[in-house]
């Protein structure tokens, strides 16, 4: 036919490309779903240090003695270590479909844009955010990097740590990058999975979407401020 | 009005292409951005040059003919058309980047204007309601919910311009594709082929290179129509009840 | 019929010649109400094993062509379609607003078939084919039930029914419609199912070609000689039967309600290869578009006549007033010209009337807003008094989408600055002249839509151009051409026959001259300059004066152009001025035979009137005895007086009346 002038296009490989949305939406509800019992059990601290640490405790005998002891955690390590696999290699995917889709770019640059704000957000900050969880897993869970000498206590090691400036401005910047990636992923999860179909639901999601993203942020930061303002000790 | 114009200029498909600049000199206020171009066009005949080749037909914001990508945003600064932006959008002595839609899918043929027959293709992967001329029974035998029918209609806007695709930064044209799914979707007369019709649409989406979708809202932000985000949720939403594609 | 053995060769007024009268031999005795049944049963039938074999090339994508090219397909003929945009969705049908006449009589208030077919008659002054009339609201409800089956989305009640509203002065509702985007959402509706033929092989779709020849074989036609608009390339199409779905021709006179690309080009070469030219000069002019600002305008825009329903229109009673600020200017000190001369209909008198009335306006000094070329064409459409009658959130709900968008057009505020409007050329009744079947005078060329005379005589009634580019497309049509291909598959012709290499080689040498001349003029100049003789001479209100002067305007203005022309830029590749110069070089030809037959019909119908031809209070005097015709124009050759053939209207089931509004 001679309607066209493009080449015929070469078979697309790989999954579909509402497939791979899917996929890093549901791993991104995953993801929230555990950074709110994470900041759950962040909070213990606010009671006291023995609190944080029986909480800590029992992650590890959680079903026991139905199952041997850190079961639980591992099953739910392997879970997380999937979806973030899961989640990274299918941003990844599309990033570069939209790459190819686009290989020519625009000489001229609208002036305010949040969808190039947040495209920008969601994937150079996703990878921000994923260097952060490193971090924090060599900090607090293989501890492998001391910020300020080591502790038996996960309570004490927490402490220490958030007595230290660099340690609070550290996180604090991961968490900013944390609320961002939230505010913009749980909106677009929920698009993903097809919940927006009115621009009331749209409401409804956007409300949700700042709620939770604002809650977590806020929760997550309690306590490195209490600790460095010295209201834990 | 004094304007200074950067304009992409690229001779056929295969060519290179270049930003040239023109200064154009006593353009009216009232006149649309495209009777502009028409201007400078007319100024370079009578130099000699070749004029600028663009796209438009109906010049009045319906055909979806027209559409260039004016200082980075999609039919330019208004949330209109391209025949329907008006130079007293601008300013005097303003400086006015002009470029084709971005997309290769939508492949420059000259100047700003491009190719946009994939989206005909996607239209022909599952677009329509089979419905055979002299088939049909009367108007009046399905009732159809006003709300359903608006929204339909609603979808239904989308005149095919691209400005979607354009404005995505991953040009995506899911806000193209979820105008129509939700357009058939939401009347009885589109039930029967509306899993078979989504599953299609989208792999042939994907097979013409089209990026996906990351809810940023930018396809909306520039449609001239004002078609909302929303279509996008229809289409994934429908497409999970299609079973992801996975179904037999 | 193509034949003129009894041609006069005598040149009546210095212009034209005349021929033998020419009659619809297609359509079947009988009641008018069994015509078209008889005639579907009397059309032989194609047996749908042979329809692959059969090819059917259609040009144009609008209604009438993506409907029939879908329902050729569907039928299982092998088609191929054509237009010149870069997609069949965007032909100029999508920008129709108000809505599409169908007689269903869902309102129950007294509608019928009969109604429609005589509204139609009668709106189009009497100078319409009563058979094809009828046979057009005879199908007009089967329109809708097609559409709705294919997913339009009309408006509907909140009881899931659709909604009709009365249109354009008649008193029955009868009007379905889908907001002011009516045309738009049936033409996307055509063109799905269009593209469905397409995916399913029997449609081959030509997107950015343009027609430039028609292929004559043994007095058939026989196929297409098409431009890619991409590569250059001039390829060459054979069938064995051509449709014509090409449009009108209002870009004649530049500025128009068309879109930019809607050309002549497809209609002129198959007149110039015979097929008869009805009634040219009728040309409707719509009296609600935007005023033109200026000499940089390249198009008009439309607004919904709706508007007239609550705006009053006015202009200053003194000249000296004209460029005040309308706020200021006093209720003592305005003329509603309108309500003063027809109170009986005020604001709502038929379009031809307020369109004709506003330009008197102007022509005195009266008119309002910016000057071009020293005159004010503009009057005012005002909605203060419906503003303080109804409230703003009122007029917003009812006309909110109209207001915005003159608003964006304009940079006014129409809810406190009145509108400006001023009339402009919307539709052309007049086309390539078809009989019953849509067969034009060359056998094996139908023409359908807007592209042919048939259906709305001297005016046409608003919603009833979509009803019948549907009409044509999707229920006509396919029903009288199997007639003309079951006596095929024809003889098998291929593109070394001498007819076709002659028509290569013409389109050819065209494509080659324009680029050669070289001159210092630009197309689009050449197109203002003839838009503007068209418009002065040939618009509104014609003379016998004026129209003489036109002619020798356009002969002198078309020597310049084939001697003075510039076209930059070559023949490989997209190159929009080579295209546009084809289309202005046949629109000047055009011109022409219009402001011939406008000259020859010495009388005022419809949407032509002759400023010799008035009742003594001015309104349009119609002669039925002297030009109850239709006006069938033969090409005469190059330089040659065309040669006229009458087709007497013959009307056996209405009466005439003469028209008054006063």
């Amino acid at each position: 036919m001679a309607t066209s002038t493009a080449p015929a296009p070469a078979a697309r490989k790989g999954p579909p490309t509402i497939l791979l949305k899917t996929v890093v939406a549901v791993t991104g509800v995953f993801f929230v779903l555990f950074v709110l019992v994470h900041m759950y059990g962040n909070l213990q601290i606010l009671i006291g240090t023995e609190a944080f640490d029986e909480y800590a405790h029992h992650l590890r005998t959680f079903g026991e003695p139905m199952l041997p002891e850190k079961s639980f955690l591992w099953v739910a390590r392997i879970l997380l270590l999937v979806s973030v696999v899961a989640h990274v290699w299918a941003s990844m995917s599309l990033w570069r479909r939209a790459g190819q889709a686009r290989r020519t770019r625009y000489a001229g640059k609208k002036k305010v844009s949040y969808g190039r704000f947040y495209a920008k957000a969601m994937r150079w900050g996703g990878l921000a955010l994923l260097a952060f969880v490193v971090f924090h897993i060599l900090h607090f869970t293989t501890q492998t990097i001391t910020v300020d000498g080591a502790y038996p206590s996960p309570a004490e090691r927490v402490i220490s740590s958030f007595e230290v400036w660099w340690a609070v401005l550290l996180y604090t910047v991961a968490m900013v990058f944390l609320g961002m990636h939230l505010l913009h992923g749980i909106w677009g999860a929920a698009m993903t999975v097809g919940l927006n179909t009115s621009l009331k639901r749209a409401e409804q999601i956007r409300f949700v979407s700042i709620a939770l993203s604002t809650i977590i942020v806020v929760g997550f930061l309690i306590p490195p401020f209490a600790i460095f303002f010295g209201f834990i000790e | 009005m004094r304007i200074s114009l950067k304009i992409w200029r690229q001779d056929g498909p295969a060519d290179d292409g270049r930003m040239v600049d023109y200064r154009l000199e006593e353009v009216s206020e009232d006149s649309s951005f495209l009777e502009m171009l028409d201007l400078l066009n007319e100024q370079l005949i009578d130099k000699g040059e070749e004029p600028v080749a663009f796209d438009s037909d109906c010049r009045e914001g319906i055909c979806g003919m027209c559409g260039v990508v004016i200082n980075g945003e999609a039919h330019g600064p208004e949330r209109t058309t391209t025949c329907q932006l008006h130079m007293r959008s601008f300013d005097d002595g303003d400086e006015i980047i002009i470029e084709p839609w971005r997309a290769d899918p939508f492949p420059v043929i000259k100047d700003l204007c491009v190719d946009r027959s994939s989206f005909d293709r996607i239209i022909q992967s599952g677009g329509f309601i089979s419905a055979n001329t002299g088939s049909a029974p009367d108007a009046h035998a399905t009732p159809v919910p006003k709300e359903d029918a608006d929204r339909a209609f609603m979808a239904a806007e989308c005149i095919g311009c691209g400005a979607c695709v354009a404005a995505c930064p991953n040009a995506s044209a899911m806000l193209f594709m979820g105008s129509k799914v939700t357009h058939l979707g939401e009347l009885p007369q589109g039930q029967p082929e509306r899993e078979a019709r989504v599953l299609q649409m989208t792999a042939q989406h994907d097979l013409e290179g089209f990026g996906g979708c990351t809810n940023l809202g930018e396809c909306s932000r520039a449609c001239p129509k004002g078609i909302p985000l929303n279509v996008i949720s229809q289409l994934n939403a429908d497409y999970r009840r299609a079973g992801y594609g996975g179904r037999d | 019929m193509t034949d003129t053995v009894t041609r006069n060769d005598e040149l009546i007024d210095g212009i034209y010649r005349e021929g033998a009268p020419i009659t619809d031999t297609k359509a079947p005795g009988g009641d008018i109400a069994d015509k078209w049944t008889t005639r579907k049963f009397e059309a032989a039938l194609v047996n749908p094993a042979n329809r692959r074999k059969l090819s059917v090339i259609i040009v144009g994508t609008g209604l009438a062509g993506a409907s029939a090219g879908a329902t050729l397909g569907e039928a299982g003929y092998k088609v191929k379609s054509f237009c010149y945009q870069d997609s069949p969705r965007r032909a100029h049908s999508i920008a129709a607003q108000g809505g599409i006449n169908a007689a269903k009589n869902y309102k129950g208030d007294g509608d019928s078939v009969h109604r429609l077919f005589y509204d139609t008659v009668k709106g189009g002054d009497y100078r319409s084919r009563e058979t094809n009339v009828y046979r057009l609201a005879e199908v007009s409800a089967d329109i809708i039930d097609q559409c709705v089956a294919q997913g339009v989305p009309f408006a509907r009640e909140y009881g899931g029914l659709l909604d009709n509203r009365s249109f354009g002065g008649v008193q029955v509702s009868r009007t379905f419609y889908a907001r002011g985007q009516t045309g738009q959402q049936l033409l996307i509706g055509a063109y799905q199912a269009l593209e469905r033929q397409i995916a399913a092989g029997t449609v081959e779709m030509f997107a950015r070609h343009e027609m430039l020849e028609l292929v004559v074989v043994d007095g058939k036609a026989r196929g297409i000689i098409a431009r890619d608009m991409v590569t250059g390339e001039v390829e060459t199409h054979l069938a064995d039967a051509v449709v014509l779905a090409s449009g009108g021709y209002g870009n004649v006179f530049f500025l128009s309600t068309n879109a930019m690309g809607c050309n002549v080009t497809a209609s002129w070469r198959a007149h110039r290869k015979g097929a008869y030219f009805g009634n040219p000069c009728y040309t409707q002019i719509h009296p609600t578009c935007i005023p033109q600002t200026g000499e940089h305008q390249s198009k008009l825009t439309l607004m919904s006549e709706s508007l007239r329903n609550d705006g009053r229109i006015w202009v200053p009673k003194n000249a000296e007033d004209c460029d005040k600020d309308p706020r200021e200017i006093g209720e003592d000190d305005r003329d509603y010209y309108l309500e003063r001369i027809y109170p009986g209909f005020g604001n709502l008198v038929p379009r031809d009337i307020a369109s004709r009335q506003a330009k008197n306006m102007c022509d005195e000094g009266r008119g309002v807003g910016p000057a071009v070329d020293g005159v004010r064409r503009g009057v005012y459409l005002d909605f203060a008094d419906a503003i303080e009658r109804l409230g703003e959130d009122a007029v917003r709900s009812k006309y909110g989408n109209l207001f915005d968008m003159y608003q964006q057009i304009t940079g006014e505020n129409p809810y406190q600055v009145p509108m400006r409007i001023y009339p402009a050329v919307h539709y052309t009744m007049g086309g390539l002249w078809v009989d019953y079947d849509l067969q034009s005078s060359i056998p094996g060329l139908f023409v359908t839509g807007e592209a042919n005379f048939s259906d709305h005589g001297a005016n046409r009634l608003g919603a009833s151009a979509l009803m019948q580019g549907l009409a044509d497309g999707y229920f006509v049509l396919p029903n009288t051409i199997r007639d003309y291909l079951a006596k095929g598959p024809f003889t098998k012709i291929t593109e070394d026959d001498p007819a076709v290499a002659e028509a290569v080689q013409g389109v050819q040498d065209r494509i080659e001259k324009f680029l050669s001349i070289d001159g210092t003029r630009s197309v689009d100049s050449y197109h203002k300059a003839l838009g503007k003789i068209m418009w002065e001479k040939c618009g509104m209100e014609r003379t016998e004066e004026g129209l003489r002067e036109a002619i020798e305007e356009i002969r002198a203005l078309r020597t310049d152009f084939w001697s003075n022309v510039r076209v930059l830029g070559s023949a490989e590749g997209l190159n929009q001025s080579l295209e546009k110069a084809g289309r202005v070089a046949d629109f000047l030809e055009l011109g022409e035979l219009m402001c011939i037959d406008a000259l020859h019909r010495n009388e005022s119908c419809g949407g032509h009137f002759r400023a010799e031809s008035q009742t003594e209070d001015g309104e349009a005097l119609r002669h039925d005895d002297e030009y109850a015709y239709v006006a069938a124009w033969e090409w005469g050759g190059d330089d040659e007086a065309p040669v006229l053939h009458k087709e007497d209207l013959v009307y056996d089931f209405i009466e005439l009346k003469q028209r008054s509004y006063k």
